[in-house]
């Protein structure tokens, strides 16, 4: 473990490609021991940002330091701690999945056999496979356990659950929360908000380069909002006078609106007096929180190459 | 068959688009290439006497008549003008349409591109059907541009004609091998591996059939490239040989479409095996290695192979010395021993010129390493940079010079067992050996884009391509001395190689090593793609 201090350390970090300019000003800290969720829409900056805590591309301007290094200069030093997952998994389609992560695995500083045979028991992975035949969801669990069976300090997962079922995502948070009760330190990036909301201790939310809210969920009282939509018996009169609710769309006995978790049950029992129909009840998109809360579009950006 | 070719006209529009500048480039390049010979011949050989004299030095120079054919009637502008280009030159454009097929086929289907479309109304023959009518089309387009290039040139129009046509034929046919190999492998490098050496054999089959005169002479009909030959444009102008590639051509297609019908999408006619669940590579050198070490023994036999065959030939070079003025000629410079010299020095230079392409192609793996996201995991272990980048520049450099010390200990063994004199055995070695620093030269220009304009790796093909025109052309065309001199192909040492040799030996591998490690500097501090 690093001494003291952040484990990821990132200030006015910008990076431009062209003219486009992908981070603008970004800053983001990762505590030791803690899960970060990175989080933001499509093209935001995520996949730009984990590039240059990997030395894959160098900053412009700002400073960043990784467990104490420069992630420009010291590679050796700083990847012999660290554990990335890429977002868009490439494997060599003539090596087998069990070649991929023994090749990984002995370029990482060696893997524990026990380990590796466990994660691919967990993950349900036949490693005799050519990587060729293997659907994303297998290249994307391929790129997980050469990850996950290493002694890393640092992982750096980039939405590492996309293309995996549901019961290999819930398989994937256990072993999340394994790694952090273990101490070490993980920074996932995604554009789910119900997937940070599950692992992360804290979250930063990023759009068009640059940081717009960070802190701990719990504490982000308008991130806690639910989506409602409802079909009563009866018409609905009086539901905008409810409080906590915004976005709201009535026509005739169809509702749909957020509502802080606060005012649910006012809003429930006003619905069951008109005769519920149907009811469907989910947490936003992050993209519905940009229009709601921000005001902005967030497509605005691009970068997130 | 309408249903399975349903959106033909989107898949075509698509390939016309990825190809706009490509493909043109190539056309008219090659479409230039005949006109400018063809004039520059006209001013070379202004009387029916100059070209005679010409025609006869080619037809009985047994290197000359192997690797480009004989001059059918010595009395013809054309058929003198047209030699280089008859095979040689057709073997360029088969590569051309060889690779714009597979391109098209098993290189959009390799990264799941043609998936994607498949989720529109697209028939499951639309990518093949369109893929052949552009190459169809671009065939056509360059034998006809090539026509009138010629025609331009000076030359009949007739022969201009068959000669165009006799081009865009050869494209044809091997535009449609890349459409049955695109089926074989779910690789497009294999199959692009695969087409050149079915090109390769072709080329080698006229070169002994047409060295064999008389004899087994009808090995040259078993090669489009002998067709091309046989269609005799300025020399007779045989108009029905043109039916033998067409005929070849659909027998061909029709081969790819029953194959096509017999697979799934990204699928190869061979199901997958399964593979060891354990790795044993544990470095990135055993990485390159591994990806790279196929290739590498497919070239290993290929280069044995034609160099014994290039050898074997060394025992008619005085047989083909038919009239006494050139016998004469020959025994004033040096005698037949020299001739043998000049023959052998020849083919080492080909060859060289063969193993830069080789050294072009496993430094070029670099960038598609790099660009299909291979790279990116790897570095983002202990692994540095500069040793992820020699990891592959070492197979390129040492996989080259290889190759060289095969085809010197072939093409010499050969030479000796059929001239019944062993010290051919090291003078060809030593020659073969002296011209590696030029082929690292050519390999490193590779590195040197890969670190500092990466989308410019592609360019070193052109290069090299340039680097062979400026030998065979550079004096036809009478290219001023720098531009020749431009050609790092042109100043490694031939036959016989003596002490003289060894300052540009030394300067060019001290270039070499400059321009790769410029390249590794460059690839250190940029970003990586994508």
């Amino acid at each position: 473990m690093s001494d003291s201090g952040p484990v990821i350390d990132i200030r006015g970090l910008v990076k431009s490609f062209g003219s486009t300019r992908a981070l603008d000003g970004l800053d983001l800290v990762v505590e030791p021991g803690e899960v970060h969720g990175f989080l933001g829409p499509n093209g935001a900056g995520k996949t730009t940002t984990l590039r240059v805590l990997l030395g894959s591309v160098r900053a412009d301007a700002g400073t960043v330091t990784v467990l104490g290094l420069d992630p420009w200069r010291d590679i050796p030093a700083l990847h012999a701690r660290l554990a990335y997952v890429p977002g868009d998994v490439a494997l060599w389609p003539n090596l087998t999945g069990g070649e991929v992560i023994d090749l990984l695995g002995r370029l990482q500083g060696g893997h524990d056999p026990a380990r590796r045979a466990e994660l691919l028991e967990m993950f349900d992975l036949d490693p005799t496979k050519k990587s060729r035949s293997y659907s994303k969801g297998n290249r994307q669990k391929v790129a997980l356990v050469a990850a996950l069976a290493s002694r890393a300090e640092l992982f750096l997962l980039d939405e590492p659950t996309s293309g995996l079922d549901p019961l290999m995502e819930e398989r994937f948070r256990g072993c999340v929360r394994d790694l952090r009760d273990e101490g070490r330190t993980i920074l996932l990036s995604s554009h789910i908000l119900s997937e940070a909301e599950a692992l992360s201790d804290r979250v930063t939310i990023i759009r068009a380069g640059a940081v717009v809210e960070s802190g701990r969920l719990s504490e982000m009282r308008h991130l806690q909002r639910l989506s409602i939509a409802a079909e009563t018996e009866h018409e609905l009169h009086g539901i905008t006078d409810i409080p906590g609710l915004s976005d709201v769309v009535i026509d005739a006995n169809h509702l749909r609106c957020t509502v802080e978790p606060g005012h649910l049950a006012e809003l429930l029992s006003h619905l069951s007096a008109a005769g519920i129909k149907t009811l469907e009840s989910h947490p936003p998109s992050l993209e519905q929180l940009f229009l709601s809360h921000y005001g902005v579009d967030p497509d605005g950006a691009t970068g997130d190459a | 068959m309408r249903e399975a070719n349903a959106g033909f006209g989107t898949t075509l529009r698509l390939a016309l688009r990825r190809d706009r500048i490509l493909l043109p480039a190539w056309i008219v390049g090659l479409a230039a290439t005949a006109g400018f010979s063809a004039s520059a011949t006209v001013e070379l050989y202004p009387t029916e006497a100059s070209r005679v004299a010409a025609a006869e030095t080619i037809n009985a120079s047994a290197a000359v008549v192997a690797l480009y054919g004989r001059v059918f009637d010595p009395t013809s502008l054309g058929a003198v003008s047209m030699i280089k280009l008859t095979a040689f030159g057709a073997a360029i454009v088969g590569i051309v349409m060889l690779f714009v097929a597979i391109r098209h086929t098993r290189g959009e289907e390799e990264p799941g591109r043609l998936e994607l479309l498949s989720g529109g109304r697209l028939g499951r023959l639309a990518p093949l059907t369109s893929t052949i009518a552009l190459v169809t089309g671009a065939s056509l387009l360059l034998g006809l541009l090539t026509a009138l290039a010629n025609t331009a040139a000076g030359l009949p129009f007739a022969g201009s004609l068959a000669f165009g046509l006799g081009w865009g034929a050869t494209g044809l046919v091997y535009g449609a091998v890349g459409a049955v190999t695109a089926q074989l492998s779910t690789s497009a490098r294999t199959a692009r591996g695969i087409g050149l050496v079915v090109l390769a054999i072709t080329y080698a089959l006229r070169a002994i059939g047409d060295l064999a005169e008389p004899g087994p002479s009808f090995l040259s009909w078993l090669s489009p490239i002998g067709w091309n030959q046989q269609l005799r444009a300025y020399a007779g102008d045989r108009w029905w040989v043109l039916a033998l590639p067409v005929a070849a051509t659909v027998v061909l297609v029709a081969a790819a479409y029953a194959l096509r019908s017999r697979r799934d999408l990204g699928a190869a006619l061979r199901t997958e095996r399964s593979g060891p669940a354990v790795g044993t590579m544990s470095s990135v050198a055993g990485l390159a290695w591994r990806l790279q070490s196929r290739v590498l023994l497919a070239w290993a036999v290929a280069f044995v192979v034609f160099g014994l065959i290039l050898g074997s030939l060394a025992s008619s070079v005085d047989r083909l010395l038919t009239s006494e003025a050139m016998k004469e000629f020959f025994e004033k410079i040096g005698g037949t021993s020299g001739l043998v010299d000049v023959f052998l020095g020849a083919e080492v230079a080909i060859i060289a010129a063969i193993a830069a392409a080789y050294g072009i192609s496993a430094a070029d793996r670099l960038r598609s390493e790099e660009v299909e996201g291979h790279a990116e995991p790897v570095l983002a272990t202990r692994t540095t940079r500069l040793r992820w980048a020699l990891s592959h520049d070492v197979i390129a450099l040492a996989g080259s010079a290889a190759l060289m010390v095969l085809a010197g200990l072939s093409i010499g063994a050969s030479a000796s067992a059929s001239l019944g004199d062993w010290s051919q055995l090291g003078r060809v070695l030593v020659a073969s050996l002296a011209q590696v620093p030029a082929v690292w030269v050519v390999t490193s220009l590779v590195m040197l884009a890969f670190g500092w304009a990466p989308r410019l790796t592609v360019a070193a093909w052109g290069l090299l391509v340039a680097f062979v025109v400026i030998g065979e052309f550079g004096a036809l065309w009478n290219l001023p001395t720098w531009v020749m001199d431009l050609s790092p192909l042109r100043h490694a040492p031939t036959l016989p190689v003596g002490t003289e040799g060894l300052l540009p030996v030394a300067v060019l591998t001290l270039a070499a090593v400059a321009l790769s490690a410029a390249g590794l500097a460059g690839w250190r501090r940029r970003d990586l793609a994508p």
